[in-house]
């Protein structure tokens, strides 16, 4: 058999045998499938249920710094993270006294990155954060909020600005502060500061910072002062207090 | 009994040595006579012009009542721009290592360098100023959310008092970025030093 002759017929071989298979493969798709044969139906994906979720009050604090970060040297045998911890601990318990749930960032002396706390705050969702801070210089309380530009609620927020969102709510928490530590005695210093975690919580957020009480120059009460210590303690469980009550009072 | 010839070997080396001492004593007061020639010779040093002194407003921050108050100094700033924004603002730290402080910072010189970056036309314009901080006043620096936050807004307060062209300010730590100033103040941002457009250029600033 010549060559040529031998090409068309691989030729026309190769052609039925593709139209054979489409053939089948048309038959196939109109038949029913087995599932549907057996009378089962598709299946779905469940209806997204409209979760019907009750807001809970809850505050976080944050005690500032911990572990290789100690803070401020505050005195001898005295470091920041030492400090706050401790007020940290001793305010959650008077809170949950109260029945206020409270979260803390954390609860021993370790080292969390402000990108770590921040996170853990905003999973809770909560109604407030309050990051606790201590400090040697000036007098008083100083109270800071984030110094950023308020800006509207959006789905996504930037991680270095989520705080814009939340900062007219972030003010209004801190006129409770404010109030309830002048109720108390206690002097406030008002500021915004730019600092993390504070602006990347997607909460009403303030910056506590306790400072020695000094009057014309003189101590008149050290950081360590157990009396002072009380007085700032129970102006903020007041705060919360007053936060809850101007909270369940929204609508 | 030394030889003659020895002898005279002897009084001619004495002769030799003799005549190199004054050669080389003679040689000395020469290159002494030269260098002073040259230096009579050169042109006198210029005198360093005198730095026209100014009225400059510094915003001194005070960490009792948390406040920021705008005073007056008369001093003498370079006329360049980039030494004028980092000789003002370590007079500024001056301030605040002088004893009785009210914001205490036990640091003199702690501005490096301040560079100044025209922004672009298009955005909001005025310069962008790159204040590079030395370790040394980090180190020096007090810590606290209250008193770092203090010697930043004084820092771009005075640099943009006296420098309104100044509209947004940066800050480093020897050259490199740093997240905080001393554990609580934010140096990652880009502080607004004004939102306000920066005034026309002068016609000694052209």
């Amino acid at each position: 058999m010549p060559a040529g002759e031998v090409r068309r017929v691989r030729f026309r071989l190769v052609r039925y045998l593709s139209l054979v298979v489409c053939a089948l493969a048309a038959s196939l798709s109109a038949f029913p499938s087995p599932l549907e044969q057996a009378g089962q139906q598709q299946p779905t994906l469940p209806p997204r249920s409209s979760a019907a979720v009750q807001p809970q009050f809850l505050i976080v604090l944050d005690a500032a710094h911990g572990g290789a970060d100690t803070g401020a040297h505050l005195a001898a045998h005295l470091d920041e993270k030492d400090l706050v911890l401790a007020l940290s601990i001793r305010l959650r318990s008077m809170l949950s006294a109260r029945g206020i749930p409270v979260a803390t960032t954390r609860e021993s002396d370790v080292t969390l990155p402000p990108a770590q706390r921040a996170a853990m705050a905003n999973a809770h969702k909560p109604a407030a954060c309050l990051i606790l801070h201590a400090s040697d210089s000036g007098s008083g309380i100083h109270l800071f909020t984030s110094s950023l530009p308020p800006a509207q609620p959006t789905t996504f927020l930037p991680w270095d600005q989520a705080q814009a969102a939340y900062l007219q709510k972030s003010l209004r928490w801190a006129a409770e502060i404010n109030s309830a530590m002048t109720h108390a005695g206690v002097p406030v210093t008002l500021g915004r500061t730019a600092m993390q975690p504070l602006d990347n919580m997607t909460c009403p957020a303030a910056a506590v910072e306790i400072a020695p009480l000094t009057k014309d120059g003189a101590m008149t009460a050290a950081l360590s002062d157990p009396d002072y210590q009380s007085r700032i303690l129970a102006g903020l469980a007041a705060a919360v207090e007053s936060w809850r009550r101007d909270w369940n009072a929204q609508p | 009994m030394i030889p003659r010839y020895q002898r005279v070997l002897l009084w001619v080396l004495l002769l030799v040595s003799a005549v190199m001492a004054i050669f080389l004593i003679r040689m000395r007061e020469r290159a002494t006579d030269k260098l002073q020639a040259d230096a009579n010779a050169a042109s006198p040093l210029t005198p360093p012009s005198a730095m026209p002194t100014s009225d400059v407003v510094l915003m001194l921050a005070n960490d009792t009542d948390g406040s920021l108050v705008n005073t007056d100094r008369l001093i003498a700033l370079p006329a360049e721009p980039h030494a004028r924004a980092r000789y003002l603002l370590n007079q500024l730290l001056a301030e605040y290592a002088k004893p009785g402080s009210p914001h205490p910072i036990a640091v003199n010189a702690g501005v490096d360098d301040v560079f100044l970056v025209p922004l672009p036309a298009g955005t909001t314009g005025g310069t962008l100023a790159v204040v590079n901080l030395s370790s040394g006043l980090l180190q020096a620096h007090p810590s606290g959310i209250e008193t770092e936050t203090m010697t930043l807004l004084s820092l771009i307060g005075t640099l943009h008092a006296s420098m309104p062209e100044v509209t947004q300010v940066r800050f480093l730590v020897d050259g490199t970025p740093r997240d905080t100033l001393a554990g609580h103040a934010d140096l990652t941002r880009t502080y607004l030093a004004s939102s306000a457009a920066p005034p026309p250029p002068t016609a000694e600033a052209k």
